[in-house]
């Protein structure tokens, strides 16, 4: 079958004639089995050492940012599950948490409870994806399929929820839109349960392997200095010795409520960010624990009673003749929020997420501008791959979690 | 002399092949279909999820290939972008004949939700695309569906490939 | 005569603005209602030319010359002790006041505080970089160039990051329609095959309420399948075409049935998910 004739060359990049120090160009494209999205990396190696790397991103860039001036506050909030798609309902989270501190609303406490069993149970999705990709790039594959079996548990819960597996879109601005389907807190405490027993097999099968030690041990050490200067934010923060974390230190929602320690790593490397992941998800399964008492105790308004930004109950809007009529114009025209900027961050499983929104009392936002913290994770790597052979690069790239959704934007 | 005795009878019929070289053909080639690992944004999520353990992609017959040089199907998972279109058209253009394309989820269908300057309108600009699959991000058995719908079209193929594809590039 | 739309700011409006109503703005209060702050501020202000500063939702903000920025955060980071750089983007007021607002959010892990130092320069003033102090303004300055056209000084790597290294004009600024400009709409289609491809593919159909009833490549006719090429006109559709993902009666080869043909009665429902 004849193929139609394109103007695309091919291009060699590893042949280098004339150079005297004989390094090798390798180019990591944008398409590679790793799991891990669109990277593009230059990788000069002397050997199998890398003398320099350059990340190249952009291969995702969807112009989100531009789409949230051209969209109601409410229309965006889908948008933003596209970010981070491992753990939507955290980017669902942030930006409605950000919209709410400048609205000066406050979610019911139903809605907060139910807004953070979503959020860490995408922490266990998220942690999950991180920990079967990872293993699977080292090598250890099995892991990817335990792992994924869990994650799909985590899934029908979501599901049962609010009906998509992947892009949530739960959490609206002031609240949450439906409450829990009856049975699903004994199927989610089924399910920490279940969890439980499986994390301590993942642990038994690689904590203490001499492959993955070998292969994870003094791989992508960032000192707490360079993390710091990097912005590096998340289990790369706590990997690297300092105890930040935002549910503790700057607490939102219904944190301060909650008991639970953020595990934290004295050796910089990829092992100690290993161990991290793995105790945040059980102290992940803790808060679950505590959250499904406080759920059943909780009275059951699930939205804010905000009539200028939040719309009414459907009930209402299906019976009273002024609650239609908000709506109606909530939804054509879009609430109207105060003017000025506001920056608020959360702490989702990546690291810290922040949203800037810049309103000018219009429906429709002035600027938003998305902090996503794998932007600079994935910066970090110009300066944490020299020195390292080439199959550390899978390792890193692996280790640091990165989400090429939030990355480009 | 053998003591046993093949019965040469027992499944109905002689054992030769009594079907076209078309239909044996294509039974290979729809039942072995080998996909490029070609995740791009969170469609790519649900072809992982697709070939995890609960929705095995495997039992298809399909193996994961790294290298456009040995995959048949390319399944594009996820948004096209402009920046990427052009990698895109490269790795399909390295894929040896015959070859197949699954657009995956809205991105990859029309551009999706991400009407922007940066988002290609639809992987079909670029590529000449046999299966659509909607949603976003479309189910996992979805995508099986999508894959059977594809064994089917390829067994209604001739192994000149003279069904045309619907665009001309 | 057709509608005159401005073209400095072609982003979506709102199609209705009553006109008596004035919009409330988020309470910007004195620095010296919180302590730190206060303490910040009066440090801040006794090395640097303060312009103007508030706090607004739980951040301290304050203005500052342009020319004083790296000094100002390296005050920041080592006196002040604000150890993260966050966020350091752009703000388009080309229209309105003719240049951008910059702000560099900052994080103090010791006091827990953040504070928002803003400047703001003109459309093609030079701002000075500052990954010297914080090593995360390297990308951050690179995206700002790149979505806004900032002209950054001093720093090493100035190229684009989000956008491919030939694309033409900047996009997040509020002259730039969301669609994009000519260049971007067919820049995949010349990049790939040309321009003179650009009549065989078409141009984007980017109107997303658009239906076309006999467009059979874009609307999948459910329920109706026809082979394509097929006319479909008026008249000519077919009835329901019942939707198969196998041939009648399974998959025949070598005179036996190879794959089974599958019966709805023959599945089986699980009541707990494995």
């Amino acid at each position: 079958m004849q193929q139609q004739v394109n103007r695309l060359k091919p291009f060699f990049e590893n042949i280098n004639f004339e150079r005297e120090d004989n390094t090798m160009v390798v180019n990591f494209g944008p398409q590679h089995p790793s799991a891990h999205g669109q990277l593009r990396l230059l990788l000069e190696l002397q050997g199998e050492e890398i003398i320099k790397a350059v990340p190249t991103v952009g291969y995702l860039h969807r112009g989100m940012e531009k789409m949230a001036e051209n969209m109601i506050y409410n229309e965006f909030l889908p948008t933003t599950d596209r970010m981070d798609y491992i753990a939507s309902s955290s980017n669902n989270y942030g930006f409605a948490l950000a919209v709410e501190k400048l609205l000066g609303i406050e979610a019911p406490r139903r809605a907060e409870i139910i807004r953070t069993m979503l959020l860490e149970l995408n922490r266990l999705t998220s942690h999950l994806f991180w920990l079967a990709t990872h293993a699977l790039d080292v090598g250890a594959m099995s892991i990817f399929l335990y792992a994924f079996r869990e994650r799909e548990f985590a899934m029908d819960l979501i599901e049962d929820y609010c009906g998509a597996r992947l892009t949530h879109a739960s959490v609206r601005i002031g609240g949450v839109p439906s409450d829990l389907p009856e049975n699903w807190t004994d199927e989610l405490a089924a399910y920490v349960k279940i969890l439980t027993e499986e994390i301590d097999k993942y642990e038994g099968l690689l904590t203490e392997n001499r492959i993955w030690k070998m292969r994870l041990e003094n791989v992508g050490i960032i000192t707490p200095e360079v993390a710091k200067s990097w912005g590096c934010t998340g289990v790369a923060l706590r990997g690297s010795g300092i105890k930040w974390d935002l549910r503790k230190e700057m607490p939102y929602g219904i944190y301060p409520e909650l008991d639970f320690d953020i595990p934290i790593a004295d050796t910089c490397d990829s092992y100690g960010r290993y161990k991290c992941y793995m105790q945040e998800m059980r102290e992940t399964m803790k808060i679950l624990t505590q959250l499904i008492p406080m759920y059943h105790a909780s009275e059951p308004q699930l939205m804010a009673h905000a009539p200028n930004y939040v719309s009414a109950p459907k009930e209402d809007i299906m019976t009273q003749n002024y609650s239609l009529m908000q709506h109606f114009v909530l939804v054509t025209q879009g609430m109207r929020p105060p003017r000025g900027e506001i920056y608020v961050a959360t702490e989702s499983p990546k690291g810290e997420l922040g949203f800037m929104i810049v309103s000018d009392g219009s429906p429709y936002p002035y600027k938003i501008k998305l902090r996503a913290p794998s932007f600079w994770h994935t910066g970090i790597l110009e300066d944490l791959l020299p020195g390292h052979q080439l199959a550390d690069v899978v390792t890193i790239i692996g280790n640091l979690n990165i989400v090429f959704g939030e990355i480009d934007r | 002399m053998a003591q046993h005795k093949v019965n040469y009878l027992q499944d109905g019929g002689a054992p030769i092949a009594l079907t076209t070289i078309d239909k044996i053909v294509n039974f290979g080639r729809s039942n072995s279909l080998w996909p490029l690992t070609y995740g791009l944004a969170c469609c790519a999520i649900e072809m992982m999820a697709t070939g995890a353990s609960r929705y095995d992609f495997d039992r298809f017959g399909t193996i994961f290939r790294a290298s456009p040089r040995q995959a048949d199907v390319i399944v594009i998972a996820g948004t096209l972008t402009k920046k990427h279109a052009e990698y895109m058209r490269r790795l399909y253009d390295q894929m040896p004949d015959p070859k197949w394309v699954i657009s995956m989820g809205s991105c990859a269908n029309t551009g999706g939700m991400f009407n922007t300057y940066a988002t290609v309108q639809g992987a079909d600009r670029i590529v000449p695309v046999d299966i659509y699959l909607p949603g976003c991000a479309p189910r996992p058995e979805t995508l099986q569906y999508a894959l059977m719908m594809l064994q089917k079209k390829i067994r209604k193929e001739t192994v000149f490939r003279a069904i045309k594809k619907k665009r001309l590039v | 005569m057709r509608k005159y739309s401005p073209k400095d700011d072609v982003q979506q409006k709102s199609y209705f603005n009553d006109r008596f109503y004035v919009t409330p703005s988020l309470p910007k209060t004195c620095p010296s209602s919180d302590e730190t702050h206060a303490e910040d501020i009066k440090v801040f202000g006794d090395k640097f030319n303060v312009i103007e500063s508030y706090i607004e939702a739980d951040n301290l903000v304050i203005y500052i010359n342009p020319k004083a920025n790296v000094d100002a955060i390296k005050f920041l980071r080592d006196e002040l002790d604000y150890d993260f750089l966050m966020e350091l983007s752009a703000i388009d007021y080309i229209k309105d006041r003719g240049g951008f607002d910059i702000f560099y959010e900052m994080l103090s892990t010791s006091k827990h505080k953040r504070i928002r130092l803003k400047c703001f320069i003109e459309e093609k003033q030079e701002l000075e970089s500052v990954e010297s102090i914080f090593k995360m303004a390297n990308w951050s300055e690179r995206e700002m160039y790149d979505m806004y056209g900032v002209n950054v000084k001093g720093h090493h790597n100035l190229k684009r990051i989000l956008m491919p290294d030939d694309w033409y004009d900047y996009p997040l600024r509020k002259t730039y329609p969301l669609h994009g400009d000519e260049t971007a709409q067919w820049y995949e289609v010349d990049k790939i095959f040309g321009k003179e491809a650009r009549d065989i593919i078409g141009p984007e159909e980017r109107d997303q309420a658009a239906v076309d009833r006999y467009d059979t490549t874009r609307f999948a006719r459910l329920g109706h399948e026809v082979d394509f090429g097929v006319d479909i006109t008026d008249g000519k559709e077919p009835e329901h075409t019942p939707v198969s993902y196998q041939e009648e009666g399974g998959v025949k080869l070598f005179g036996k049935r190879l794959v089974k043909e599958l019966k709805p009665e023959d599945s089986v429902t699980l009541d707990k998910r494995r």
